[in-house]
């Protein structure tokens, strides 16, 4: 059955298209992950579906209720966890949770219980009465996750959970989000842009960049997409290679990026040699080699034709591409 | 409107007040500042002779005041919604299974508790200096507009926050549209035949003259230009208008 569906989803922003006709469905009881640089437009893809963006076009559902038409049913199956903070931080660690707890109708005793097994999960226990404004970025970031687990929600958004946290945090929060989805059949969403968090924690995968989907599968079938190994090189004149190695039929793919070289192919160690051999008939000299299998990294590659660092540095180039919201809600009050 | 729903209202209720509380500063300039208006302004101008004006200037300055008071309180509890947006709080509340109506009313009832606290405060002030009162069943009506007023500028702030882009917008709100209005109030002269045509026109066309009208003939009895009940009529269409635009605006908006 599937617990989300889209239908060309669509939304722009003063004529800059963040979301383009998109349409996918996650399956219930999965852990989906919407994978793609800053700024591919998956923080408003979650927001149209969590209701707090209209979109311009297109419409979703959630658990069978319209994003448009039945707003409220969406948002009772629903908990997000945000990006940016969204926390009160005039506000008690504990304070924030008892406000969640009762905005989601929750009764006096699951909130105590339920309030007391989130901060043991993140380790915030002992902080629970210290004001959230006294609270590094790190201790902020698991607090808003012990929020959004709170309500034992159906459908779970996560978008970008472990950005910024050190890795034993992250460790802890993935162990705990597949538990959650395991043991309360829990549906999650999770858009991030790390490639280690989505092959750890997803079945399924969207690949999503300058606001459209590029491929969607799951994971395994993704790499196995990509070739069985993948060959890394750098030489001295990519194009005379790159030319050359078009003709070998054994290559499934070649993408070059970086004045580099990444080959998909069969049994990858014993290709080396031949494509030294090839590489000296044509006069170029390789200066380095590696071979590894393939990552989703080289997924994104194959299906964007760049990789995600590269494509990060553009949207920094290019401040438009990367925006999220109306820029007229950037403002910042200065502090009393 | 669900049991969930006053929940919620009664969270959001909290929420300001244990804000308003542990902002020490806010507490102390919400009171102190219009101190200063009755005490300096106050007795500044109490020697002076204003024609067609009974009893002394304290008298007649109080009630505007206390008005005063309640506006810039409640328009600040509206417009703070922008705050919210700012620090992403508000997508917390917006997302949450709740009515959008529930939340402007718990917005507005935790602005109308600060606000009303803060003209209470006052009026005390105010007694204890010796302005007169008309009596206690008069002094409940004056509660009434007061809390009236207190929902209509909760309400106008909450279209000044979904129609302001920054900072600078509020600065231009306060000046251009809160300073005309007060002004043209009451609160600092008298609108009588005394003054020019043109003034006591745009006088009777502030929303803001009836409150403070209405709230100086049920609190001190003096110098009113309209029976307080009729002020009340007026101030309660206002108010429902002004709440429902308000509504309208924040379910409007985008997070």
């Amino acid at each position: 059955m599937d617990i989300i569906t889209t239908e060309n989803l669509t939304k722009t922003f003063d004529g800059f298209t963040a979301v383009d006709h998109i349409k996918f469905s996650v399956k219930k009881g999965e852990i989906f992950g919407f994978l793609g640089p800053n700024g591919a437009g998956k923080t408003t893809t979650i927001k149209m579906l969590t209701t707090l963006l209209y979109p311009s076009e297109g419409s979703a559902s959630i658990a069978g209720f319209d994003i448009l038409k039945q707003r409220a049913n969406v948002r009772e199956n629903i908990g997000i966890v945000f990006q940016e903070p969204a926390l009160d931080t005039e506000l008690t660690g504990r304070e924030n949770l008892d406000f969640h707890a009762r905005m989601y109708g929750l009764s006096p005793e699951i909130r105590k219980k339920r309030i007391g097994e989130v901060l043991t999960l993140v380790d915030l226990l002992d902080k629970k009465d210290v004001l959230v404004k006294q609270y590094s970025g790190g201790m902020k970031r698991r607090l808003e996750i012990a929020r959004g687990l709170m309500h034992s929600p159906k459908v779970l958004f996560l978008d970008e959970p472990t950005l910024g946290l050190d890795a034993q945090t992250r460790r802890a929060i993935w162990a705990y989000i597949k538990q959650l989805n395991k043991d309360e059949d829990t549906t999650i969403f999770l858009t991030t842009h790390y490639m280690d968090e989505a092959d750890f924690l997803c079945d399924h995968i969207g690949i999503i960049d300058h606001g459209k989907i590029m491929v969607m599968n799951t994971v395994d079938a993704l790499k196995k997409s990509v070739g069985h190994d993948v060959i890394t090189l750098s030489c001295n004149d990519t194009a005379t290679l790159h030319k050359r190695l078009e003709q070998e039929s054994w290559i499934s793919k070649i993408t070059p990026h970086d004045s580099m070289l990444t080959l998909g192919v069969e049994r990858g160690e014993e290709k080396i040699p031949v494509i030294f051999d090839i590489a000296r008939t044509v006069n170029v000299t390789i200066s380095s080699v590696d071979v590894r299998r393939p990552t989703l990294d080289d997924v994104f590659l194959y299906y964007t034709g760049r990789s995600m660092r590269m494509r990060e540095q553009q949207v920094r180039e290019a401040p438009n591409i990367g925006m999220k919201k109306p820029a007229r809600f950037r403002l910042r009050w200065p502090k009393k | 409107m669900n049991q969930k729903d006053f929940q919620a209202i009664y969270m959001l209720w909290l929420r300001q007040m244990k804000r308003f509380l542990r902002a020490k500063s806010r507490v102390l300039t919400t009171i102190v500042q219009p101190l200063f208006f009755l005490f300096i302004l106050g007795f500044g101008f109490n020697i002076a002779v204003f024609p067609g004006m009974e009893g002394s200037y304290i008298n007649f300055l109080a009630p505007g005041i206390i008005a005063m008071a309640i506006l810039f309180s409640s328009m600040f509890t509206g417009v703070s919604v922008l705050w919210d947006k700012q620090s992403g709080f508000l997508q917390e509340v917006l997302v949450a299974p709740v009515s959008r109506l529930s939340i402007v009313i718990g917005r507005t009832l935790g602005g109308a508790t600060i606000a009303l606290f803060q003209g209470i405060l006052i009026m005390i002030i105010a007694i204890a200096l010796g302005v007169p009162t008309v009596s206690p069943a008069s002094l409940l009506l004056t509660l009434v507009i007061m809390v009236l007023l207190s929902f209509t500028a909760v309400g106008f702030g909450l279209i000044v926050a979904s129609k302001m882009h920054d900072f600078e917008g509020f600065e231009s709100v306060m000046s251009l549209i809160l300073m005309p209005l007060l002004f043209l109030s009451s609160m600092f002269y008298p609108v009588n035949k005394f003054l020019p045509d043109w003034l006591q026109v745009l006088s009777y066309c502030n929303p803001l003259f009836y409150m403070i009208d209405g709230i100086r003939g049920s609190f001190t009895g003096v110098n009113y230009v309209l029976p307080p009940l009729v002020d009340l009529g007026i101030i309660l269409v206002l108010c429902i208008v002004i709440m429902g635009l308000g509504t309208y605006f924040f379910n409007k908006s985008e997070a």
